[in-house]
């Protein structure tokens, strides 16, 4: 086997592939925003009532959490262009790490709202008129796909701490690990304008 | 004729120079950490601008220092001030669609 070939690679174009997906994506949760943005201007005082029972507290602490995650991911891959793949993996797991505090912190949050029969579809929402059941529904929606959004980037950022370890992502073949950190970014930036909308309109 | 021709030649130079930087680019650490802590305080920033009573000029306030944030994590965080502009481009674009159609809906709304 001396015949030596060469595997062509256009990191461009797989790059351009990812920003393609995220525009679907955005796209996907402007059209949500549209409908939260209707039923906002049409039930002001529910939705303005009804933020007033999801905790600031935890809100702007997954805020944070979620920032520096970001801030994590985008330091692995200058770890990895530099050669430092210990770090670069360490920083990947802080950012797996972060991601579960998110959900953790997500799970104690509904349990709460579920625990005071607040649901969609619960009877006792139902009483409280149609303002709170729109914005409870849009709220257990939005932050529901947020956070399934959050499961798939983990997953994806544990295929990419696997290929670091095995050698497939090097510090010059790491589109994979550039893309993986597009889409937590895209992640995080979807939640930038979720927190805003729900837990600050006190 | 010769014009264009050295036109699509400069172009070519500029694209290949512009590639070969982004493969080359390496983001410092201290840079994502400044960001970082900007991006933190104005969190801060926004939660403590809702303590105070301004009306509808809340909504517009969160939003902007929102919108503030965003461009901070596209240009940094998601590498967009040091690759390729189309990139840029078709970010603009979309976000511009999506403000479009929530401006139009909100008119159909706001006016019927």
């Amino acid at each position: 086997m001396s015949l030596k070939t060469e595997i062509h690679r256009d990191d461009l174009a797989s790059k351009t592939g990812m920003w393609l997906f995220l525009f679907t994506e955005m796209l996907l949760f402007g059209g949500l925003f549209v409908v939260y943005s209707v039923y906002r201007y049409r039930n002001a005082e529910a939705f303005h009532l009804a933020a007033h029972e999801l905790s600031i507290v935890f809100g702007t602490a997954n805020t944070i959490i979620l920032l520096i995650s970001s801030s994590t991911i985008a330091m692995s891959i200058t770890a990895i262009q530099k050669k430092n793949k210990t770090l670069a993996l360490l920083l990947l797991g802080i950012t797996i790490f972060l991601g579960l505090i998110f959900l953790a912190n997500k799970y104690v949050e509904w349990g709460h709202h579920i625990k005071e029969h607040i649901y969609p579809g619960s009877p006792v929402l139902a009483l409280r008129g149609q303002g709170d059941v729109l914005f409870y529904g849009l709220y257990f929606f939005m932050t529901g796909l947020h956070a399934l959004h959050i499961i798939i980037g983990l997953v994806f950022i544990g295929f990419i701490v696997v290929f670091i370890i095995r050698g497939n992502v090097t510090s010059d073949n790491f589109v994979l690990h550039e893309n993986s950190g597009l889409y937590w970014h895209l992640v995080d930036l979807i939640w930038i304008f979720l927190f805003p909308l729900f837990y600050l309109i006190t | 004729m010769d014009i264009s021709l050295s036109l699509v030649l400069f172009d070519y130079l500029k694209l290949t120079e512009i590639m070969e930087n982004e493969k080359n680019h390496i983001v410092p650490y201290h840079t994502f950490l400044l960001v970082l802590a900007g991006l933190i305080a104005l969190t801060l920033i926004s939660v403590a601008v809702t303590k105070i009573y301004l009306g509808t000029l809340t909504v517009f306030i969160a939003l902007f220092i929102a919108a503030v944030k965003s461009t901070f994590v596209l240009r940094v965080f998601m590498h967009l001030k040091f690759e390729n502009r189309m990139f840029t481009v078709m970010v603009i674009a979309v976000m511009l669609l999506i403000g479009v159609v929530i401006f139009i809906t909100l008119l159909d709304y706001l006016f019927r």
